[in-house]
């Protein structure tokens, strides 16, 4: 168990740290870092590819964005093997709903209660 | 002053600048988004840990629950303004993880409070979260109707 945790925290880091080395070495911004990361995640997961290192490294890679878009992708499969192409419109937001409405409804709240910190 | 200038041209310019910057500010960048990154997986394979051995859960809502309370988490720090401190030293460790996704709806949303309920807090929520959900969701409908039509 505990060798899950170092698998987690070693594949968690790179993959953070490539996405530092695109904040250090060129101009895309992080809001397009996370785009990009999304769409790399549905992707390396369409092919088959992202599975493997989930199974390696658990929560590293479930937890950077890219596990996100591994979600998506993994929601819209089984939901087309479960009701065909209605699927494809379905499983991806029923998949990730957990993490999408914690956020909408946590950011409300601190929106609410918490006041703005000057910068 | 101009005397200097005389002896600096362009490759010894870049040359002087190497010798005095820090040696590594690019390996100690990836070396705090590398271990501030691996850390926050680390919290979230602990509470992945939790959901599946003492709440028996399955693999897929233990991963959930490890979102939520990342997000939650996150939310909280953003409205006591530590996790700014944190994004500052971390960079693309803080902002990778889903942490960063959460960051990025509750810190605007805050921040445009004033502008009101509606066009403050509830459209600032999605001002990088849209463009998140609008490829992420996008492409797994790509995806998806590929996968029905020519896969499955």
């Amino acid at each position: 168990m505990l060798l899950m945790y170092l698998k987690a925290f070693l594949v968690g880091g790179v993959i953070c740290a490539i996405g530092e080395v695109l904040v250090l070495r060129t101009s895309i911004t992080p809001a397009r870092i996370l785009v990009g990361y999304i769409i790399a995640g549905v992707v390396l997961s369409a092919v088959g590819l992202y599975a493997p290192i989930v199974e390696f490294a658990g929560a590293g890679a479930t937890v950077p964005l890219t596990g996100f878009g591994h979600a998506l992708a993994q929601g819209v499969k089984h939901a087309v093997e479960e009701s065909g192409l209605i699927g494809a419109f379905t499983g991806g937001l029923s998949a990730t709903a957990g993490g999408i409405t914690a956020a909408i409804l946590f950011g409300t709240l601190v929106a609410l209660i918490f006041k703005p910190h000057s910068k | 002053m101009d005397k200097q200038r005389i002896h600096t041209n362009p490759q010894h310019y870049s040359w002087l600048t190497d010798q005095l910057s820090p040696p590594s500010a690019f390996g100690s960048g990836l070396l705090q988004a590398f271990w501030v990154g691996g850390l926050i997986c680390v919290i979230g394979q602990g509470i992945s840990d939790i959901g599946v051995h003492l709440l028996d859960m399955n693999a897929r809502d233990a991963s959930t629950l490890a979102s939520i309370t990342l997000v939650f988490l996150t939310a909280l720090l953003t409205g006591i303004g530590v996790f700014d401190q944190i994004g500052k030293y971390a960079g693309a460790g803080s902002f990778v993880p889903i942490t960063g996704f959460a960051n990025a709806m509750v810190a605007p949303a805050l921040e445009f409070r004033r502008e009101g309920l509606v066009l403050g807090v509830g459209a600032k929520l999605f001002t990088i979260a849209g463009p998140v959900l609008v490829y992420g969701v996008g492409s797994s409908v790509i995806y998806g109707l590929i996968y029905a039509l020519f896969i499955h």
